[in-house]
């Protein structure tokens, strides 16, 4: 029983107390979930157990112990703020997964086993909390990899934005590969597997509202079984990999060409695009070079290994548009230059921050 | 894909160069009027591929670049008052003001949101009836439309929560200027065919009459861009000088009637200060007095601004074409679009962010070896 204390409130025995609500009917996250108590014991159990299920997460230990039979192991880890969290190709919870594996697959690791980490605002619906965790589950199955450890946070309302997710991977490095951003060489070919920008494209005209005839999708991913199909092929001939997410290809390419201290020349004939995203772009004032992409990797391969590495890519359906883009050199080390469609040259720059839609 | 890929064919723009350089007999300077098409030459490398002795120019019809520092200093302001939901095209948040830019109030907590159009703000308005809402209307004759259709849309439904910062300007008095402007060197002019989608081109006649000079509506492809050029060579060649419409997909002589019907009810003209270039007669445009309710100086009291432009930064003789940006001593130094010192070096349209970002900012060896020139 409480105590009637002298200011006229009951005291709370906190051992027998308990919420009056049954707690699994919340509709929306509290405080109470990221305390560790029995709310958040109900997450674990009814949501995120039964969505990723395997041995490792089972035990519920503090960590999670794995046997991975291997010496060399590549790890990765990557924060996801993305809103909004739906989008058209995938959302918040595919994209934890898709980041985190790509990574891991571009070091040229067999990605095995990845962590979850939730940060979640108060009042956060908890059936969106749901249809992602559902999402990550679903990406983790097709990616082949499983969710092992966890954990979970509740901030105040108004100190996020919703839901964030991190993810950290392991995956175990394959055989006879040597890939690395410093291993580009004069000579190779630049291979880009697919068309470019559709993920900014997608988030940016469902956060701006804008409306295009045809609805663009996110290419949002996971490349671990295109790159091994590749590797599986011409692994030797593959000096790096990369995955060109935020800032684009361009960025990527330009990061590559410092740190190999190589130049490269694209072909601006040669970059696929798909024809919404050149027309949003174009809309916009931005440029498709510099726009994310969440389901592409850019190969710098050995010249004559280049067509045949191409067809590898194109009988895979991730990589049907994929193209040869351009070509390492040795001159103008550290740069990259496009040859226009017009047939001039010009530099791409990294640019500074986000591109910025302009006024007409 | 309509309307792209056939004016970027590369090899009717060789073809096209050669056209040119079959007519050149000496040299000519001549200036793109709008920043877009700046972008556009320098992106597609189209200065590099004309014959020597063809000069383009980049002239001041950068909206962002022309805007004076002091209605940026009032935009910062009013942004940073509580209760206010600033509103803005987004090239408009990184250009500096005296002290800062709109992402740093942004970063202290300012409602600053991006949008892409003025009628967003007006959506914005009705939805958040407790606040002032504010769009950053600045811009040529191409924005003016909408943002008098927002004013417009904000009287008739008695918003009272809706005001425009207003700061237009207009091409023609601009071309007046730089025509009159001692030194100038300028042949002739590629109008912007955005511009004269809305206002047609029946404003141009009596200025290439009064300067002599060739004036080619052009558009913003790189084939448009060549066939403006193509035709201002012609008529140099020959010694004419007339109004050309090179962008008759787009434009047409009268322009967008009922657009200038709706510019006429909302605004009047004025004398406008130019960053960089200072103030022009009759060079923009006000809102009316039957209109002024919405105009947000009016709305907002703003004293105590203090405006001070940057010793270094010359983007007025840039955006008056008297030099390129790389002439500049700060250009790639103490100036570049990490750290702007001027408009210029701000928005995509801007001359002296085009040079940098497609990397005109390099030594001229290390462009030489890229196979680009300086420019």
């Amino acid at each position: 029983m409480a105590d009637q204390r002298n200011d006229g409130t009951a005291a709370l025995d906190l051992a027998a107390w308990s919420c009056p609500l049954p707690l699994a009917d919340y509709p929306t996250i509290v405080m109470g979930h990221g305390g560790g108590g029995k709310l958040g014991n109900e997450l674990v159990e009814h949501l995120f157990l039964p969505a990723f299920r395997n041995p490792a997460l089972e035990s519920l230990g503090d960590g999670a112990v794995l046997d991975l039979s291997a010496s060399r192991i590549a790890m990765s880890t990557d924060s996801f703020v993305v809103q909004p969290l739906f989008f058209p190709g995938g959302s918040i919870g595919a994209l934890a997964v898709n980041g985190t594996v790509n990574d891991l697959a571009v070091s040229g690791a067999v990605p095995k086993f990845l962590t979850a980490g939730f940060i979640l605002e108060e009042g956060f619906p908890i059936a969106q909390l749901a249809a992602i965790v559902r999402d990550m589950a679903a990406a983790a199955r097709h990616a082949g990899v499983q969710i092992v450890t966890g954990d979970t946070k509740v901030v105040e309302r108004g100190h996020g934005d919703g839901c964030y997710i991190n993810t950290a991977g392991v995956g175990v490095l394959r055989d006879g590969i040597a890939v690395g951003p410093r291993r580009a060489r004069p000579g190779d070919a630049i291979l880009v597997s697919g068309t470019l920008g559709d993920h900014g494209m997608a988030i940016m005209s469902v956060r701006e509202g804008l409306e295009f005839e045809s609805q663009i999708r996110s290419d949002c991913a996971s490349l671990n079984e295109l790159i091994a199909r590749v590797l599986d092929a011409h692994g030797g001939a593959i000096h790096a990999m990369r995955d060109p997410t935020r800032g684009g290809l361009a960025a990527t390419l330009s990061e590559i060409a410092r740190a190999s201290g190589v130049g490269m020349v694209l072909d601006e004939r040669n970059l696929p695009i798909r024809p919404e995203v050149q027309s949003a772009c174009e809309l916009l004032g931005l440029d498709p070079l510099y726009v994310a992409n969440e389901g592409k990797v850019v190969f710098f391969v050995a010249p004559d290994a280049a067509e045949a590495s191409l067809a590898v890519l194109r009988n895979h359906p991730l990589g049907r548009d994929a193209a040869r883009i351009g070509s390492v050199t040795a001159e103008h080390p550290g740069l990259l230059v496009a040859r226009t469609g017009m047939g001039a040259n010009r530099v791409v720059s990294i640019p500074v921050g986000e591109q910025l839609p302009r006024i007409c | 894909m309509k309307y792209l890929q056939e004016f970027r064919d590369g090899e009717v723009a060789q073809r096209m160069v050669r056209e040119i350089r079959h007519l050149v007999t000496r040299p000519w300077k001549i200036m793109e009027v709008c920043g877009g098409q700046t972008h556009s030459i320098i992106k597609n490398g189209i200065d590099q591929m004309l014959p020597e002795g063809v000069e383009m120019v980049h002239g001041p019809g950068c909206p962002v670049c022309v805007t004076p520092l002091s209605l940026i200093d009032k935009a910062l302001a009013i942004a940073a008052q509580p209760g206010v939901i600033f509103c803005s095209f987004g090239d408009m948040l990184r250009v500096p003001g005296t002290e800062g830019d709109l992402f740093q109030v942004k970063g202290r907590g300012g409602d600053v949101r991006v949008v892409y159009s003025p009628l967003d703000a007006i959506d914005i308005a009705v939805k958040n009836p407790e606040k002032q809402v504010v769009f950053f209307g600045v811009g040529f004759e191409t924005t003016a439309p909408a943002n008098a259709m927002s004013v417009h849309l904000a009287k008739r439904r008695g918003l009272n929560n809706f005001s425009l910062l207003v700061s237009h300007v207009l091409v023609p008095p601009a071309i007046e200027a730089i025509m009159s402007s001692p030194g100038n060197q300028v042949q002739a002019f590629l109008a912007a065919g955005h511009v004269c989608s809305v206002m047609g081109f029946w404003e141009y006649p009596p200025l290439a009459e009064k300067f002599g000079i060739p004036i080619v509506v052009t558009g913003f492809e790189p084939l448009d861009l060549l066939e403006g050029i193509r035709r201002a060579v012609l008529q140099l060649e020959r010694g004419e000088h007339r109004v050309e419409n090179a962008y008759a997909r787009i434009v047409t002589y009268a322009g967008n009637l009922e657009a200038q019907k709706l510019l006429a009810e909302v605004f009047e003209v004025t004398d406008r200060a130019w960053r960089g270039i200072g103030v022009i007669p009759q060079s923009g445009w006000r809102l009316r007095d039957a209109y002024r309710a919405f105009d947000a100086e009016e709305r907002f009291a703003l004293t105590g601004i203090r405006t001070v432009e940057s010793p270094l930064c010359r983007a007025g003789d840039v955006l008056r074409g008297a030099i390129k940006p790389a002439e500049c001593p700060a250009f790639g130094r103490e100036c570049s679009p990490r750290h702007p010192l001027g408009a210029t070096m701000v928005s995509s349209e801007g001359a002296c962010a085009a040079y940098y970002n497609y990397g005109r900012v390099l030594s001229a060896e290390q462009l030489a070896g890229a196979g680009v020139s300086r420019g």
